[in-house]
This record gives C-alpha cells, structure tokens and sequence, in this order.
C-alpha cells in the first residue's frame, strides 16, 4: 500500500510536486510560526526601516517592527483563510450540486439558477461592501469568500452526477436500495475526488489572494498580521525599504502559485 | 436551416438575462445594509442631536416606515439611478461615479490591449515555434504572473522604474508640479498610465497566454489545417489567415469568464497607483465607511461585469458565427 502510494507520488509531473511541497511547507512555517519567529510581529523589535541582516533577517518597516515575524506570522493568518473558506466553500458546493444532480427536476432548475447567480456576483466588492458595513472580522471574510467560492464545485459536481447516473453499477447500487446520500457518498464522490481537489486548490489561491488584497487596502483584521497588510504599510517607503514589499510578496506569490500549480496537476493527471 | 436573428435582437436577449442578476445584487445590499450594526443617522449626523432631531431624519430618510416598504423605495430609487450622497463628498453618488468611469476606462482599455497582444503573441509564438526551451520559459512566467498580486508586482515595477532608475512617474494621472496642455498633456497622462496599465495587463497576458497556445496548437492540429495543406497553401498563409483568427475566440471567452477578476485587480491596481478610476474612489470610501457610496458601487460594479460578460459575448459570437445559435 504504501510502496503502491510512493509509486503514485513518483508518476506525478514536476510542477505538481513543486507545487504540493511548497503548499506544505507554508503550512509547517504557519503551524510553526510561534517557535519560528518568537518576537511579536505587531511589537517595535528595533530601529525603524533597518536593512535585512543580523537580527532582523528580512529588516524592520517604518515602525521598527521585524518583517521576519510579520512574514511568518502572516502566514497562519493567510492559510486559515485559504482553507477555511475553500473547505466551507466545498462542502456547500457538492451538498448543492449532489442535491442538484440527484434529484432533478424542479430541485436541479431552482438550484442551478441560484448557483449561476452567486457565480455572477463580483466577490472582492462584495467582501469589501461587507467589511465596510460589519467591520473587518475574518470570521467574516473567510464566511463571505466561502459563500461566493461554491458555485463553481457545484457545476462541476452535478455535471459529474449527471453523468454517473447512467453507469451500471450505480443502476446496481439503486436497485439494491442505496439512499441518494449513499449513492453520492460511495460512488460519485470517490470518481470526482480529483477534479474536487483541483477545484479546492484553486480556491484556497484565490481566498488568499482575495483576503491579501482586502488587508493591502485597510480593510482586513486588524488584530491578526497578514502578507497583505505588510504590502500596505511598505506602499508608503518603498523607495527608500525595498524589503518590506518584497519578502511579504514573495510568500504570497510562492504559496498562490503552489496551489494552482497543484490545481493544474490535478486537473490534468486523470 | 436556422436563420441567424438580428444583432440587435440578440444583444437585446443577453441584456435581459442580466435582470435577475441586478435585481439579486440590490435585494443583497438592501438585505446587508439592514443587517449593519449602527445608525445609519448616527453615522450621517453624529450622535449628539435630540431625540426629536432623530425622529424627523429617521422621518426624511423613510427609515420609520416598515421594511418591505423601504425595500420598494430603495428598489425604485435605484432604478432611477438615485443612490443618495456620498457621506465624505458630499455630492450626489452616481454623479462621483460617472465623473470617476473614465479614467477607468482608459487604464482598463489600456491593460488589455497590452495583456491581450503580448499574452497572445507569446502563446502564439511558443505553438508555432515547438520550442521546447520557448515553451517552458513562457510557462513558467505565465504561471508566475498569474500568481503574483498586483499590488505587489506593482510595487516591484515602482520599485525598479519609478524610484531606482527614475524614468516614469510611480502615481496619479497627471503631473501635480507641472501643468501640460494640448499634446503634452497627453504625453503627461500616458506616462503616468505606464505602469498602472503594464502592472495590471501581467496577470491578463499571463491568463491569454495559457489559452492561446492550447488554441493555437489544437488549430495546427485540426483536420481543415491539414486538409489546406494538403492543398497547397503555405504554412504562413494556414497559420496567418485561419488558426490565428480561430484561436482569438476562446481568448475572448476567458476575457469575458474573468470579468469580476479583472475588475477586482484594476480597483486595486487604481488604489496602489492613485490613478482616480472608480476602484480608486470606491477602495477609499469603503476605508471611510461612506456606506452610499460603497453599496451604490456594488451595484453598479456587479453590473458592469454582467455588461461586460455580455459584451465579450457578442465578441466571441462575431469571431465565431456559430456561437449565434445558441
């Protein structure tokens, strides 16, 4: 089994592997951060704009905070976004979707139109509408990118359905007497896991992406550190501290380009 | 024999899907502006007046009648393009948006004639070519660019351009030391569009680099290819006159697909930038609480990309009489 798993890890293509290590690796630096970087990252840790090297391996900002701890801290925060709302996001959508897919008819129309109307909504103006009415929480915005993030699962895994419906050992497995749950659970999902899984990689790249972008403008949760807002605070010196964009930059970019690449490989190793 | 319907008919027919959409997005708002905590008077006026004084603006602004009643006076203020003022401007909503589409415009267009021709090109270049060396760099850029944010790579650029070596200006639309007229206020403009239109075509050119390779290389692969080489016509000729016009129609399906997209970096690109586009104006309001405007911008914005969405539609059905049909 396991020399059968190895085996199987071997078979995938470089860009998937480069893609699935960098993804856990941001993972281990985000679970780690505590014992990684033990200084504060909102605490004034030396002087202000400090070049990289010595104790301040990626230098201060113009606070004098270190960007080291900033950059790893960052990490938990951008990660727990990105699985978060990826993982609800999932859930909603093949509950959708199966539901959609198995019952048909009325149930399937009213779905599919409601799913092809979330799909149509601008999700980042969304978040930021909401931020600005209730205030940036990231309960709130882990909630509000999962509940713009499910129609694409959903369309995806109705298709599916649809198409496993016909097959034969479906058709056994009903006549049998499995329950439309059962059916969705034992025969769909496990033949759709890894279009599934694509599907979650793309979506924990675009919900960091989304959440950087709303903490580069102000508008994120202020009591938790994130990559975004560290790009927001070097805006104003950065002609003079090239650091401080380029580190927090670096592990965004890295992390968002794990996840599509591993998305890509998935999409395309079936 | 189906017989094509009218342009016109058919543009008509893809504004009437966007109905539920708009209406969706402005029950949304209603819905999300009655669920905020707060006053909206207390945010307006502060929290200092009477309670009598409260009354009468809880009495002028409708927010004393019951809510399905509100529902219907916002639906219809909205439908006549009546968002109320702007808390921090003080000017009417739709006045601030339609003086701020322009610039937007310009930048929008701008980033995609650039992302388009260059992500194009490159795709094009690495099906045509077979190289592997070729396809593997641009591969890898595009994957890159497509993962990197704008307001990072957009940092980097101002980094590198505009404080290192000086050539271009890193913000605003225009000069504020200097002031051009005539042509040379045009030459002052398109500097200052340089970087904000570079920065945000990179993810664009990135996305249509990806999909015109994959069309290009199909198109050299399709049966008709090889039937007109079989015919005599040259290879520049096979590629030039029919695989390169083919492979424009799924790059302007994907345009159309990552319409919110594209809209979400350009706001953010204007707020890096200081370049005074719509996301410039709605980005900072929302940082202000200016709740008019924001949920106003909303609106309009899941509009445009509907618009958008239909309008690149219409594209991809003049590149591809089929598309017409369905």
């Amino acid at each position: 089994m396991t020399q059968q798993a190895l085996r199987s890890i071997g078979r995938l293509p470089a860009r998937a592997l480069a893609g699935a290590m960098l993804l856990a690796a941001m993972v281990v630096v985000a679970l780690s951060a505590a014992s990684l970087a033990s200084t504060d990252p909102f605490s004034v840790a030396g002087p202000a704009l400090a070049a990289p090297g010595g104790p301040h391996p990626f230098g201060t900002d113009d606070l004098g905070r270190d960007v080291y701890a900033g950059v790893i801290h960052g990490a938990w925060s951008s990660l727990l976004v990105g699985f978060a709302s990826a993982t609800c996001a999932t859930l909603i959508g093949l509950a959708v979707g199966g539901l959609a897919g198995i019952r048909g008819g009325m149930v399937d129309h009213s779905l599919m139109r409601a799913t092809e109307l979330a799909q149509a909504i601008p999700r980042f103006f969304l978040v930021v509408m909401v931020v600005s009415l209730f205030g940036g929480h990231l309960w709130l915005i882990i909630a509000v990118i999962a509940l713009t993030a499910w129609p694409s699962t959903a369309r995806i895994f109705r298709a599916q359905v649809l198409v496993t419906l016909g097959r034969d050992f479906v058709v056994a497995a009903r006549a049998s007497g499995s329950s439309d749950l059962g059916i969705l659970l034992r025969h769909v999902l496990p033949i759709t896991m890894a279009v599934v899984a694509a599907q979650v990689a793309s979506q924990v790249g675009a919900a960091i992406l989304a959440e950087a972008g709303l903490s580069f403008l102000g508008l994120g949760d202020p009591t938790v550190m994130s990559w975004g807002a560290l790009l927001g605070a070097a805006h104003q010196t950065i002609s003079e501290a090239w650091w401080i964009a380029v580190f927090p930059g670096v592990a965004l970019t890295l992390t968002v380009l794990a996840c599509n690449l591993l998305a890509d490989a998935l999409l395309r190793d079936r | 024999m189906t017989v094509s319907p009218s342009p016109w008919r058919w543009l008509l027919g893809r504004l009437v899907l966007a109905i539920p959409v708009v209406a969706g997005v402005t029950t949304l708002t209603f819905v999300l502006i009655h669920l905020a905590p707060g006053d909206p008077i207390i945010a307006l006026a502060g929290d200092g007046g009477s309670p009598a004084y409260y009354r009468e603006m809880h009495a002028k602004y409708g927010l004393d009648r019951s809510v399905p009643e509100q529902f219907v006076r916002y639906v219809a203020s909205v439908a006549r393009g009546d968002f109320g003022y702007s808390f921090m401007f003080q000017l009417p909503v739709l006045r601030l948006l339609l003086d701020h589409v322009a610039a937007s415009l310009v930048l929008g267009f701008a980033a995609l004639a650039i992302g388009v021709s260059v992500g194009f090109g490159a795709g094009a270049l690495c099906a045509i070519s077979r190289s592997r060396v070729l396809d593997a760099a641009v591969r890898s850029a595009a994957s890159l660019a497509y993962a990197a944010p704008v307001f990072w790579t957009g940092q980097l650029l101002i980094l590198i351009a505009a404080a290192k070596l000086g050539w271009l200006p890193a913000g605003g639309m225009t000069s504020a030391r200097e002031t051009f007229t005539g042509v040379a206020w045009f030459g002052d403009v398109a500097a200052h569009l340089m970087l904000p239109a570079l920065t945000l075509s990179l993810p664009l050119a990135a996305l249509v680099a990806n999909v015109s390779r994959a069309a290009v290389v199909d198109g050299l692969h399709d049966s008709y290819v090889r039937a007109m080489y079989a015919r005599g016509l040259s290879r520049t000729r096979v590629v030039v006159r029919h695989v390169i016009p083919n492979a424009a129609v799924p790059v302007a399906t994907l345009i159309g697909q990552h319409a919110a997209e594209i809209v979400a970096g350009a706001a953010l690109t204007e707020s890096l930038f200081g370049w005074p586009g719509v996301g410039y104006l709605v980005l900072h309001a929302s940082l202000h609480r200016d709740y008019p405007l924001v949920t106003a911008a909303f609106i309009v914005i899941s509009s445009a990309v509907v618009f958008f969405n239909g309008l690149t539609d219409a594209v991809v059905a003049w590149l591809d009489p089929r598309m017409r049909l369905t």
